[in-house]
């Protein structure tokens, strides 16, 4: 199980991306994980709740987009649907393919709310009011 | 994969950042910010660091990996014996407890650094970065990394290697790399370790475990080989030794160099 390992590290990841944007707050991770990068999508949901919990992450939605199998021919060129196990080229046969996807394991985007740039004497309220606004909108 | 030249943009997620995608901006405050990372950047960062200290004291750097008990430590004991007074060596063991490996090691006269993982399932290379930290590495010529025992986890986690090993134990059966395509996808070289049991288990057919590998797209070679009575032992340390001319060769060629292998 080192799923749990994996979400440390990206939360670890979203955490400075939340500090370089000036987020105040994580609505969801976007993962694209490929079969063959060794993670698994389901157990990697179950260790997110452990690791977003007390960060700026901590209410956030982890959306998992599974990524397909393909493999390119050094044969025959073509560049084909393929299974985890049985990487061979689709149209041809040929053993002698190179995946193309599906061993990644890529934080590809995230969502998040900014916070406000503080005008004078208005710092907090202008804050609070667009969290607001953006809570009643979704 | 860069974040610099597109390498990371594969044709799975290419979608995502072409106009009209996911990432399109959305109203009301919601903002999405374009990563593209991989998870385990911070890893890679430490095992791209590793293998700079590997590269600059010219050490060649063997990850070993399989289930447990596939042989990696008497693989290891029987390789020493043969070369220890030719190279320096050292070996760093990943065990979830206990110093019994490195213990074994050590009794060959070659320094072992014992990781122990506590539940951790794999090393990973901020584990492997403290361990050299206790090791000399200009006085060495090969490190060898036993890693925790498991076909699962390891795989996933870079730790500067220059060359990843899987071994696959006759008891096991021939169609592990079917089963376990992440980590037999992995390695560089593949072991099919503990022949000498091939006479009684005679339902492991080397040529199946073969099949299995091509199916994986796998170019690594496989040699078949027994610690136990010598049997593959050469072709095994052949390997080796072309492993360490080839490094030593890139270092001439690129003295100060951080690529990977």
């Amino acid at each position: 199980m080192h799923e749990l390992a994996i979400c440390q590290a990206l939360i670890d990841q979203v955490e400075q991306i939340a500090l370089e944007q000036r987020a105040q707050q994580v609505l969801s991770i976007h993962l694209g994980i490929g079969p063959l990068s060794g993670v698994e999508a389901r157990l990697l949901q179950q260790a997110f709740f452990v690791a977003r919990a007390g960060g700026v992450a901590a209410g956030a939605e982890l959306v998992i987009d599974s990524l397909p199998v393909q493999v390119s021919c050094d044969h025959c060129g073509q560049t084909t649907d393929a299974l985890p196990a049985r990487l061979l080229c689709g149209a041809c046969g040929n053993w002698r393919t190179r995946l193309v996807s599906g061993d990644e394991m890529q934080l590809q985007h995230i969502e998040l709310i900014r916070q406000t740039a503080a005008e004078p004497g208005e710092s907090e309220t202008s804050t609070k009011q667009q969290h607001e606004r953006v809570n009643q909108a979704s | 994969m860069c974040d610099t030249c597109g390498c990371n943009v594969t044709p799975g997620n290419a979608h995502l950042v072409q106009p009209g995608g996911r990432l399109s901006k959305t109203s009301d405050g919601r903002e999405a910010v374009s990563v593209l990372h991989g998870l385990l950047d911070a890893n890679d960062h430490t095992a791209a660091h590793n293998r700079e200290h590997f590269n600059r004291h010219g050490v060649l750097a063997v990850n070993l990996m399989s289930s447990p008990g596939a042989g990696k430590t008497s693989l290891l004991e029987a390789t020493i014996e043969v070369l220890k007074e030719q190279f320096s060596i050292a070996v760093i063991e990943g065990d979830l407890e206990t110093e019994n490996d490195a213990g074994r090691i050590r009794a060959h006269g070659v320094p072992a650094i014992q990781i122990t993982t506590g539940s951790a399932c794999h090393l990973d290379a901020h584990m492997v970065h403290d361990a050299l930290h206790q090791l000399d590495l200009g006085a060495l010529d090969i490190v060898f990394i036993e890693n925790v025992g498991n076909l699962v986890c390891p795989a996933s986690f870079d730790l500067g290697q220059h060359r990843n090993i899987t071994l696959l134990s006759v008891p096991e059966g021939d169609d592990k790399p079917a089963k376990y395509p992440v980590m037999f996808r992995a390695a560089d070289l593949v072991l099919l370790s503990k022949c000498d049991l091939l006479p009684v288990l005679d339902d492991f057919k080397p040529e199946n475990a073969r099949r299995y590998l091509q199916e994986l797209a796998s170019r690594a070679p496989i040699i078949e080989l027994s610690a136990k009575n010598s049997d593959g032992m050469d072709s095994w340390l052949h390997w080796l030794f072309t492993e360490l001319e080839q490094l030593e060769h890139r270092s001439d060629e690129l003295a100060a160099t951080s690529e990977p292998a």
